[in-house]
């Protein structure tokens, strides 16, 4: 996994509460058996008219933001299905960074797995940061994770929370399986227990 | 094992009995007990093993089921879609490889995952159980801490028998009252997540506790805990008790014997204490519920079937105003409109909330002797291979058949519509599943989620109408 350190890049805007995994990536997009290629269905339904041209209006397609790394968007970002594909697809467009006041607990989760920071923010800066985002491309913004905060385009600045342990994966990219399998004596040791007081399990 | 003196919810209690490590800053390794793997969210996963040459550590808790993609109608003769044949076969290779039991699309025991584990008494009390699906939630009904997980997650489930997790917070749902007739647990659980919302669980565990919980069949409880996730809760659940037990008994995973005397003993400990803390208590009484509809796109947008659509105006914050609105669009409805003129072009019934015999039964009564609108064309799709046999044995087949329904093979279906089962654009359709969100069932498809018997009833009318007068 790719390290998260520094990221200074565009943020585009995405002003919608309650943006599902079908939204992020629809079904039709899920028949692959790889993690990778998946960028070109990352909204398809929004990002692409019936005929299968870019719809102009949607905001990953503007000039501004088409090499945008940072997403703003409303509340309870990912919720709905588990689907990893989600942030496989975000990252396979260039978003490694998704700000929102809240987020779904599967998603959140399978963002640190694959190197994408999702950010909690009050409702009061994410308006901030919209409002930022909304100013396009001249408007970048850095996200700092050792410093743990959103640097603005006017110096305006973010503080934001992050479990510490999770915090130690994403600076590092490192493979939590490897981690747990240090630990495999003491799963055996579970398991040895299991087998007397729970042998039906 | 960490124990306290201290009152436990019966989610601290399961978590307690898997904690296989903790770290200075709280995060644990937690074991799981079983896990369920389908053709959509497990190639990368073992794609990922062998690029690092891992082993699965213990194949005999893993069950693999195809249900996401495959086709609902006859294949006997295999699967044309050759990415959907891709997934299935890919599947099958990697269980063989890793020595995995797997149900196959011809198997009688294959369905929707969820509607298998429990089928099959895979699904236990007390035990762990993930799967790369979020309705895994489903499980919960049968006091299992039952939740879905992504690919990578799979992954290290099938490398490890654990995850590393953050503990969740503990929120009670109590139900008090008995349902009137022509309300079920469906419309329990659509209420929940109207008063909640759909982020209204996230970082909680949801138990259901209340008289209307413990009166409802397994089947029921299943239907609730199966959108525990739809209410933002990546779990949910039911104390076991007498109706748990006499489900699970003789299932053919299910403990034997002396086995079984001492799962039972340890299962009779699993409730939460008086005194045991939560850190949200929801209470609603469900005397006062009526059928429920969703209107809009998202499942908290609920409304009772004697209620209209609401207006964007009545959204307490800009945010949610152009979320009403947006709704409103996409569902071709202005706001305002009474739920019972809804006319309809399609209706679903199956899935992992309402694909399991009893809402079938339920089905079959309402529909027996009347006809499907001829406006309307209406699907019936059987949660399993199991589930289906037991209705065509009942002859609920042939009830369904002469009143017009089409009778499909089992699967996830037109729940997600990754097989050839899907709407049309501009289409609406009346729907047991779980999930009305934009596009769920169909590029530009419109959903609205109801029970069973409600869709059923608006099948036979072209519209909406109250089963509670409906005759």
């Amino acid at each position: 996994m790719k390290p998260f350190t520094t990221l200074t890049g565009v943020a585009a805007p995405l002003d919608i509460m309650n943006v599902d995994t079908d939204m992020i990536i629809p079904k039709q997009y899920l028949k692959t058996i790889k993690r990778t290629g998946l960028g070109t269905g990352l909204f398809s339904e929004m990002r692409y008219k019936e005929d299968g041209s870019d719809n102009p209006e949607f905001v990953l397609n503007k000039p501004a933001y088409r090499k945008a790394e940072i997403l703003v968007a409303g509340d309870n970002f990912g919720c709905g299905s588990s689907r990893e594909h989600a942030p496989w697809a975000l990252l396979d467009f260039g978003i490694r960074c998704v700000i929102s006041t809240s987020f779904a607990d599967i998603f959140y989760n399978n963002c640190f797995k694959n190197g994408i920071l999702p950010i909690t923010v009050s409702q009061a800066d994410l308006d901030k940061l919209m409002d930022d985002a909304r100013r396009g491309a001249n408007a970048t913004m850095t996200i700092d994770l050792p410093s743990q905060e959103i640097r603005g385009p006017d110096g305006g600045v973010v503080k934001f929370e992050i479990d510490s342990f999770r915090k130690h994966l994403l600076l590092n990219g490192l493979d939590d399986i490897g981690l747990t399998m240090e630990k495999s004596s003491a799963i055996s040791s579970f398991e040895q227990k299991l087998s007397t007081s729970r042998p039906w399990a | 094992m960490a124990q306290s003196s201290a009152p436990r919810t019966l989610y601290d209690k399961i978590w307690d009995d898997h904690v296989v490590d903790t770290q200075p800053d709280g995060t644990c390794l937690l074991y799981i007990d079983r896990h369920l793997i389908h053709e959509v969210t497990s190639p990368q996963a073992f794609e990922g093993l062998r690029m690092a040459k891992r082993k699965v550590r213990a194949p005999q808790k893993t069950l693999a089921v195809v249900d996401h993609n495959v086709p609902t109608s006859d294949r006997s003769k295999g699967i044309e879609d050759p990415e959907s044949r891709t997934q299935v076969e890919t599947l099958a290779e990697n269980a063989r490889e890793f020595g995995i039991e797997y149900y196959n699309e011809l198997d009688k025991r294959q369905g929707v995952v969820h509607i298998v584990g429990p089928e099959q008494g895979f699904t236990l009390p007390g035990t762990t159980i993930v799967c790369g699906d979020s309705h895994t939630s489903t499980h919960g009904a049968f006091g299992a801490l039952a939740h879905g997980i992504g690919t990578s997650e799979v992954e290290h489930v099938l490398a490890t028998q654990t995850l590393i997790q953050a503990k969740a917070k503990n929120m009670r749902i109590t139900v008090d009252g008995q349902l009137p007739a022509g309300v079920t647990a469906k419309d329990i659980i659509l209420a929940i997540i109207g008063e909640i919302g759909t982020a209204g669980g996230t970082g909680h565990v949801m138990e259901y506790a209340g008289e209307a919980i413990r009166s409802l069949s397994m089947e029921g409880r299943m239907t609730i805990c199966n959108m525990s996730i739809e209410g933002g809760a990546r779990a949910g659940l039911v104390a076991p008790d007498e109706k748990t037990y006499a489900y699970l008994k003789d299932r053919p995973k299910a403990p034997k014997g002396m086995a079984w005397d001492m799962a039972l003993a340890y299962w009779k400990t699993l409730f939460s204490d008086e005194g045991a803390h939560f850190d949200r208590e929801i209470r609603l009484d469900a005397a006062n519920l009526p059928p429920i509809v969703t209107w809009g796109t998202s499942p908290e947008d609920v409304v009772s079937i004697t209620g209209t659509v609401p207006t964007a105006d009545t959204g307490h914050s800009d945010q949610k105003k152009a979320a009403i609105q947006r709704a409103l669009d996409y569902m071709g409805l202005k706001g305002g409109e009474k739920i019972t003129d809804i006319k309809l072009d399609r209706v679903f019934i199956g899935s992992c909330t309402n694909g399991r015999i009893e809402d079938l039964r339920a089905v079959a009564k309402v529909v027996d002797g009347k006809k499907v609108a001829s406006t309307v064309s209406a699907m019936i799709v059987p949660g399993s291979g199991l589930v289906k046999l037991q209705a065509e044995e009942e002859g609920l087949d042939k009830i369904f058949k002469a009143a017009g329904f089409d009778w499909r093979e089992p699967g996830c279906s037109m729940c997600l519509a990754m097989n050839a089962d899907k709407l049309a654009p501009g289409e609406r359709c009346a729907s047991t599943s779980n999930r009305n969100f934009e596009g769920r069932q169909g590029f530009k498809g419109r959903t609205h989620l109801v029970s069973p018997i409600m869709a059923a009833a608006a099948a036979i009318e072209g519209h909406f109408v109250d089963v509670r007068t409906w005759a």
